[in-house]
């Protein structure tokens, strides 16, 4: 069992003709992901690779190939409306890898989603990852491998690190999911956490987070409420200085400054075992699973 | 993007928001001249990117025209944290019969942009928030509808009671925030929101924060930007897409990613070291930006070394070797150099450093303890 996506999962590409597209979809169809279609507005008919058959408009894609899961490429300023999009058609699962998508879109994206019973990823996240069944997004197939951790983590670069790292510890991954680091996403730590406490291939869990906002205090107080599980974290950014931050709002709003040691400190309190570096996510994996 | 204040009083001056007459000063003779033609006592106001100017010595009455050209000259001497402050806002003088806070940001917790309205307004908000939560209300907007007219009343009438107040500031509340959704902020607000002795409500401050992501659909916003405000190498990084903050360590870092380059920061802060500064080059490839990159941090005297951390997903570590490559050739290191990469392309990268004399590591760990070891001269922790 895998989290999100598996190997039934029939994937749809926005944007596959663009330069990024194009090469993540050769990637994901060598990792083994059902690539059923993809959709370029202007380029219907046409055939990605001379295989994946591709679409003017999602609606129409989803029709004729009965895909059920994105993901989006496309630049910036039309990240907005494919979300929209994919969730209008009916897509189930949308993941937006897009970076720079402005936050106030992202205010009317999300009811917009729910209210059509989707579920969103990112914008602005590397995807995810089921070693050995499918991948959707970006994150290098070549360091994970499978086995009994669920990783969900805020950052990108950071994410395959500590993959690698657990790799090379030979502890492999059921699956690792890339929330991203936007203001508003689709999907967060605790959605992460839910499925992976209902998964029962997954013995154990890695969050990795940084500084900013309360999510993952507030993950921390799920894991003692609500999991059995183990679960080990990492928080980035101990040595970030405080910012030259203006306004108040920020602070009134969260009632916190979202610091690492705030973060570190929540982990301690509710039982989530405190990665210091990220080699210390293996060796406190390695004791929660003995 | 930060923008300063008499920028942002400017925008809400659009929406119809009641601000005092104000002009931007850049020599005390300047201030002096606008003080006189005002003809009564003004404040003068340090505009720099940074809070708690007024605790700072940033903001002064002057009664005179020759107290505002001395008070200017004071001002424009000032460094508030870390930012020379070049320009003087010289506004008249209002008095203040009461104080409240109003702000709009977009919250994570709700995904919704909200309004935050407290009568407990001036310096000391965030301590009010703290201590006294019952004198902050906070408002979450369907963005879909925008601020409605009952709304933005409950808000008002969680400040004033005089029906005439109420009714001013749900009008400021509604202007403040179309100001806020139509010019892509991430944050607006007026603190303090002051009620004069005749009776009128006016906003004597204002601060506007600019969703870097909305720059490009908004060209007269971005020309706002003002880059004499900003830290030198801070803008020399931005025009190369790069983000760079500076620091004061002696460790150099270049990484992909920001996680990354925060958990970089943090193991060599672990190893005994002092981060010299945080810089992501981005999930693109390009050369010139690992070039940029080594320019911006060379010009550090306090680093005592490079590190790179580099793990290839959509960058290409052997790009990344090719700007290294090149940025030596062009101007020589005078700091020892250490690299850690790994992942797309990476024996190709290996090959490129190793025919220009230089290796690379493949263990984040030992990378950084290497570095730190040679900028401190000694062994690592």
């Amino acid at each position: 069992m895998s989290t999100f996506i598996d190997k039934s999962t029939r994937l749809l590409v926005q944007g596959i003709t663009g330069r990024d597209g194009s090469f993540h979809t050769n990637q994901m169809i060598e990792y083994g992901t059902q690539v059923v279609a993809g959709v370029t507005p202007g380029k219907g008919g046409q055939k990605f690779e001379g295989t994946v058959p591709i679409f003017n408009t999602v609606a129409e894609a989803v029709t004729k190939t009965g895909a059920n899961t994105t993901v989006i490429y496309v630049p910036p300023p039309f990240a907005a409306d494919a979300m929209m999009e994919a969730a209008d058609a009916g897509i189930s699962f949308i993941v937006c890898i897009t970076e720079g998508v402005p936050v106030l879109d992202m205010t009317r994206v999300y009811p917009f989603v729910k209210d059509r019973g989707s579920r969103l990823l990112g914008p602005n996240c590397p995807g995810l990852i089921s070693p050995g069944q499918s991948k959707v997004g970006i994150i290098p197939g070549q360091i994970c491998v499978p086995g009994p951790v669920g990783l969900v983590s805020r950052s990108g670069t950071l994410t395959y690190e500590v993959v690698y790292q657990m790799t090379r510890a030979k502890i492999g991954q059921t699956t690792c999911v890339g929330i991203g680091g936007d203001p508003i996403n689709g999907t967060s730590f605790i959605d992460c956490l839910d499925a992976f406490e209902k998964d029962p291939e997954t013995e154990a869990v890695v969050m990795i987070g940084e500084i900013g906002g309360t999510d993952e205090q507030e993950a921390a107080r799920f894991v003692r409420e609500k999991m059995k599980k183990p679960v080990v974290g990492f928080i980035a950014g101990q040595t970030a200085p405080p910012g030259r931050r203006m306004g108040h709002a920020g602070a009134i709003i969260s009632g916190s400054a979202g610091t690492a040691a705030e973060k570190m400190q929540a982990f301690e309190d509710n039982g989530v075992g405190v990665a210091k570096r990220p080699i210390d996510v293996v060796d406190l994996l390695k004791r929660a699973m003995r | 993007m930060n923008i300063h204040e008499y920028q942002a009083k400017e925008i809400f001056r659009n929406y119809g928001i009641p601000i005092p007459p104000g002009e931007v000063a850049t020599t005390p003779e300047e201030a002096e001249s606008i003080t006189r033609k005002f003809g009564t006592t003004v404040v003068v106001k340090a505009q720099v990117h940074a809070g708690g100017r007024g605790k700072a010595g940033g903001v002064k009455l002057a009664k005179t025209p020759a107290e505002a050209k001395s008070i200017a000259a004071q001002i424009l001497k000032l460094t508030i944290k870390g930012l020379p402050v070049q320009k003087v806002l010289v506004t008249p003088a209002a008095d203040i019969a009461s104080e409240a806070y109003v702000g709009i940001i977009v919250d994570r917790a709700s995904k919704r942009p909200v309004v935050i309205a407290s009568p407990a307004g001036g310096i000391d908000i965030e301590e009010v928030a703290a201590k006294t939560p019952d004198k902050i209300l906070r408002h979450a907007v369907d963005p879909r509808y925008g601020l409605q007219m009952f709304e933005a009343m409950q808000a008002a009438f969680f400040l004033y009671s005089d029906i005439k107040h109420v009714r001013a500031a749900a009008k400021i509340l509604q202007q403040l925030y179309r100001a806020f959704s139509e010019n892509g902020g991430s944050l607006a607000e007026i603190n303090p929101l002051v009620t004069t002795p005749a009776g009128e409500i006016v906003a004597l401050d204002a601060k506007m924060v600019i969703d870097d992501n909305e720059l490009d659909r908004r060209p007269d916003i971005a020309a706002l930007r003002d880059v004499s405000a900003e830290d030198p190498s801070e803008v020399e990084a931005r025009e190369a897409s790069l983000t760079f903050i500076k620091l004061h360590g002696n460790v150099g870092c270049v990484v992909n990613g920001a996680g990354l380059a925060m958990a970089t920061m943090d193991l060599v802060k672990y190893y005994g070291g002092e981060p010299a500064n945080f810089l992501d080059i981005g999930g693109s490839s390009n050369p010139e930006k690992v070039i940029a990159a080594l320019r911006i941090i060379t010009e550090d005297s306090d680093v005592k070394a490079i590190l790179f951390n580099i793990f290839g997903g959509i960058t290409r570590t052997d790009d990344v070797a090719n700007g290294i490559v090149t940025a030596i050739g062009q101007n020589p290191l005078k700091v020892p150099l250490v690299i850690r990469l790994t992942g797309t392309n990476e024996e190709i990268a290996v090959e490129i450093l190793e025919e220009h004399g230089l290796s690379a590591m493949t263990d984040m760990d030992e990378a950084v303890k290497k570095a730190v070891a040679l900028a401190t001269g000694g062994k690592a922790k």
